[in-house]
């Protein structure tokens, strides 16, 4: 068997190596399923009606996909421009942080809280973001290692507050309930809040400004040659740093979500690593826009299927972890496919 | 024994180092190679010609084992093989030095030639690699610091590494990919010593070069390709630049255009005056000693001299991409010197075509538009309020496309798809659509074929006599001298001249582009009209 180099690949054929990767990652978790004891076919039966064959798991899953979404635009955006945003789920806690001080110690009037707690969360997200890429702008340090550690940063200063100073009177490490006016509207019957539109209408918008704006242009061109882009006198530093800060801002505004719309109160678990899983779905989605809302849909799913089975038929969670990481290796793997034709034989 | 110099018609046929026979190669819809084919005889120079696109490096691509043929046989020795990868053409000592350079910039010269060994210990005696690259780079003449950083190196030192390493594996078949093409005149020669003495050693080298002097010069037998088909292989010593020109492009071509008078200066301004300039490379070493000339409207100042020694440097900081030590420069009637950068170098019309076209030229995974429109983008029709105008920037790449006989599928296809021809044509198409009032080209003719070049020399001649002022670096004599209305001479930093072009030839100039000092020491700034 060898690989031949191919052409720019067609749509269909894209599609096409996608789901045999797909097809390939659950065949190789079955595996898992039966040393575990259990039917994989069964299992995956049961993953997909839990997440999508009802109108509450379905509503469940998009909960569940507006911060991977919202996480995956930044760093798909910021990959783009060949940067490499490790740090979204630090962004992420930084603006759910920044949501709770507005909430809870600012108290704006009712009429302006929930735009100023957005403001707050998105600014405190860029913010966070820009720590790391001033230091890339300027002085060169790697992004990918400035990101990944204030995460770590980030999410000590959240155990600190909700352990310590913004600790609630009960037992447990949560701040107390926000103000009502802080609260925002549920679709009835349903946890689904206004971040899914925004997530929507933010990945349009991100799409449409990669596509017909200058600093699209910009983004796209720095991220294909930097020495092409520098030749054409694209002003890097502060693209680096605006692109990091939307990035940034799009994952703080996750945590603001999580925060406002669900939980109402600040928990120490505020991000259960939706920031790492939403580097897989933007790399899944290649990168583009609108691809991050399905594979995002389709990781919501993973997680609220992925918690049913765990009830239903005890297959522990580190088991849809495996799923996770299998489909993003052969999902990456493919795209090996999509560049190179398969031949087989001598010659 | 007559040291090498075998009548190649003597009869009988003499034995084959390397035979490919009807090679058939298809890239999707397009046909690379219909029916190519080429014998090289043991011990023999074989030069292989042809326009851009004509499938000399795709056949040279399926002789390394780079590429699998669709059909056609390849026989090495007499035996047919198959070359299912480049470890294996290896293995049968075939060796190529390919035209863009395949090092890891990162890494230094001999980790570099390290990468290209078999049989590696985990452990490597570095030292003793290390002299063997100084003994192989004495031996032939091919100065190179194993332990200088790749991406500290010029593009002509870039390529010495790549021979280096090819003659590090003892290879019997050599294959060259336009190995003179960033070489001086003196440097190629040197190099042509090596290539004789590989020879005489029993060596079989295939040669491809766009320069006919050269290849009469230095082959044996000549192999032309036209369209991905060899039309015809001639013995060198019964043919001629004519007939070679006439056998690759299927017409005559001109070459020697002769430059009218340059614009009478009358009472016009220099466009620039440079004065004092110095700067260190990226190793921190001076590059630039004390540079000062002039550039007045319409006339071509050509600056002579071997990669690496300090054309990127003056070139990227008239650019603004890199800033002087000390020294200034002023633009056209400003009496302040200027801070420039690259967006101001822009703005003021200054345009630039850079000697790294495939990386810095152009983005090869943007499209033809894009890449026409690098640096108008953000400029009206084509930007408003932040808006890209598609349509304005479609119709402006087309209409250059069509312009600059830029030949390509459609304006969509990524940029890096095509041939080192078109993408220059690419570069100054969009350099040369700004208008500028200066244009700096460095090396624009590199690489390209005949055809080619005849267009880029009548396009630059073009801009002058609409009263740009051109700098132009090159390292090609027949340039410097066919196009220069004044020439100087870059040289360890130290510029020499410029000297009106009927005031110098080409062995002073030779000799001083080596580093001999000139005798007539009278740097004219102010030349006679």
């Amino acid at each position: 068997m060898r690989l031949v180099r191919r052409d720019a690949p067609s749509a269909l054929r894209s599609v096409a190596a996608v789901s045999v990767a797909c097809v390939i990652a659950l065949g190789l978790a079955s595996l898992i399923f039966l040393a575990l004891g259990r039917n994989p076919l069964e299992a995956y039966r049961a993953m997909v009606v839990g997440a999508f064959g009802s109108w509450y798991g379905l509503s469940e899953s998009l909960v569940r996909m507006v911060p991977l979404g919202l996480c995956a635009l930044g760093i798909a955006l910021a990959a783009r421009m060949g940067l490499w945003n490790i740090g979204a789920e630090g962004q992420l806690v930084a603006g759910a942080i920044a949501a709770t001080w507005v909430a809870l110690f600012l108290r704006p009037p009712d009429w302006s809280m929930v735009w100023l707690v957005a403001l707050a969360a998105a600014c405190a997200g860029a913010l966070w973001a820009t720590l790391a890429s001033v230091l890339r702008a300027w002085i060169g340090v790697s992004e990918i290692l400035s990101t990944l550690m204030l995460n770590y940063v980030a999410q000590a200063c959240l155990e600190y507050l909700v352990y310590g100073p913004w600790k609630g009177p009960d037992r447990f490490p949560y701040t107390v309930y926000f103000p009502q006016s802080a609260w925002l509207p549920l679709w009835p019957g349903t946890r689904i809040h206004p971040g899914l539109v925004a997530l929507v209408v933010l990945a349009v918008l991100l799409w449409v400004l990669l596509k017909t704006t200058r600093l699209g242009f910009e983004i796209r061109l720095t991220g294909d040659s930097p020495s092409a882009s520098d030749y054409a006198g694209v002003p890097a530093r502060s693209n680096i740093v605006l692109v990091m800060a939307i990035s940034g801002a799009l994952a703080g505004l996750a945590g603001m979500f999580e925060v406002t719309g669900l939980e109402h109160r600040l928990p120490h678990a505020v991000a259960p690593g939706f920031g790492y899983t939403a580097i897989i779905v933007a790399w899944l989605a290649r990168r583009h826009m609108l691809g991050c809302l399905l594979v995002a849909l389709v990781f919501g799913g993973l997680i609220v299927g992925g918690e049913d089975v765990q009830i239903t038929l005890r297959i522990p969670q580190g088991a849809v972890g495996v799923l996770q990481g299998l489909l993003f290796v052969s999902v990456l793997g493919a795209e090996v496919f999509e560049h190179h034709e398969v031949r087989w034989g001598r010659r | 024994m007559d040291r090498g110099r075998r009548a190649p018609d003597a009869p009988p046929p003499p034995e084959c180092a390397l035979e490919l026979r009807g090679i058939q190669k298809r890239f999707g819809q397009f046909r690379a190679l219909a029916a190519a084919s080429l014998s090289l005889w043991k011990g023999e120079i074989h030069a292989v010609v042809g326009e851009n696109g004509a499938g000399k490096s795709t056949l040279m691509n399926v002789a390394t084992g780079i590429y699998q043929p669709d059909g056609g046989e390849v026989l090495v020795n007499g035996i047919p093989v198959r070359l299912s990868s480049p470890r294996r053409a290896r293995e049968l000592g075939i060796g190529m030095v390919h035209p863009h350079f395949l090092l890891a910039r990162r890494h230094t010269v001999l980790d570099n030639v390290l990468l290209g060994l078999p049989g590696v210990p985990v452990l490597p005696d570095r030292k003793a690699l290390g002299e063997r690259i100084r003994g192989l780079a004495g031996r032939y003449g091919l100065p190179v610091d194993p332990d200088a950083f790749v991406w500290q190196l010029s593009v002509g030192e870039q390529q010495r590494v790549e021979i280096v390493k090819t003659l590090i594996h003892d290879a019997r078949i050599l294959i060259l990919d336009e190995p003179t093409a960033v070489l001086t005149p003196s440097e190629a020669g040197e190099l042509f010593g090596v290539l004789r003495r590989l020879k005489a050693d029993g060596t079989s080298i295939v040669f491809i070069s766009h320069k006919l002097e050269e290849l009469l010069e230095i082959s044996d037998r000549i192999s032309i390709m036209r369209c991905g088909e060899t039309v015809g292989t001639v013995t060198t010593r019964s043919t001629t630049t004519g007939e070679l020109a006439r056998l690759m492009v299927g017409r005559d071509v001109v070459l020697d255009q002769t430059p009218g008078a340059p614009a009478a200066r009358g009472t016009a301004r220099p466009l620039l005056t440079v004065s004092g300039l110095s700067a260190i490379n990226d190793r921190g070493v001076p590059a630039l000693k004390d540079v000062s000339f002039d550039l007045w409207p319409g006339e071509i100042v050509a600056i002579a001299g071997i990669s690496g020694n300090g054309q990127t440097e003056l070139t990227e900081i008239l650019y603004g991409s890199r800033a002087p030590v000390s020294g200034s420069f002023r633009l056209g009637c400003d009496a302040a010197p200027v801070t420039m950068s690259p967006r101001r170098a822009i703005g003021s019309g200054i345009s630039f075509i850079p000697a790294d076209r495939r990386r810095t030229g152009t983005a090869p995974g943007l499209s033809i538009t894009d890449n026409l429109l690098l640096k108008s983008y953000r400029e009206p029709p084509y930007c408003r309020a932040g808006f890209l105008d598609r349509r304005a920037m479609h119709d402006h790449a087309a209409e250059l496309v069509d312009t600059y006989e830029i030949r390509c599928a459609c304006l969509d296809q990524p940029a890096g798809t095509l041939s080192g021809g078109n993408l220059q044509k690419v570069i100054i198409a969009r350099e040369l659509a700004r208008s500028p009032s200066i244009l700096i080209a460095v090396c624009p003719c590199r690489g390209l074929d005949v055809g080619s070049i005849e267009t880029v020399r009548r396009i630059l001649l073009a801009a002058r006599d609409r009263g740009t002022g051109v700098i132009l670096v090159s390292e090609d004599l027949d340039e410097v001298f066919c196009l220069g209305d004044r020439i100087a001479v870059l040289c360890g930093g130290a510029l020499v001249g410029p000297f009106p072009a009927g005031e110098v030839d080409r062995v002073s100039v030779g000799l001083m582009m080596a580093g001999a000092r000139c005798g007539k020491e009278g740097t004219d700034a102010s030349r006679p009209a």
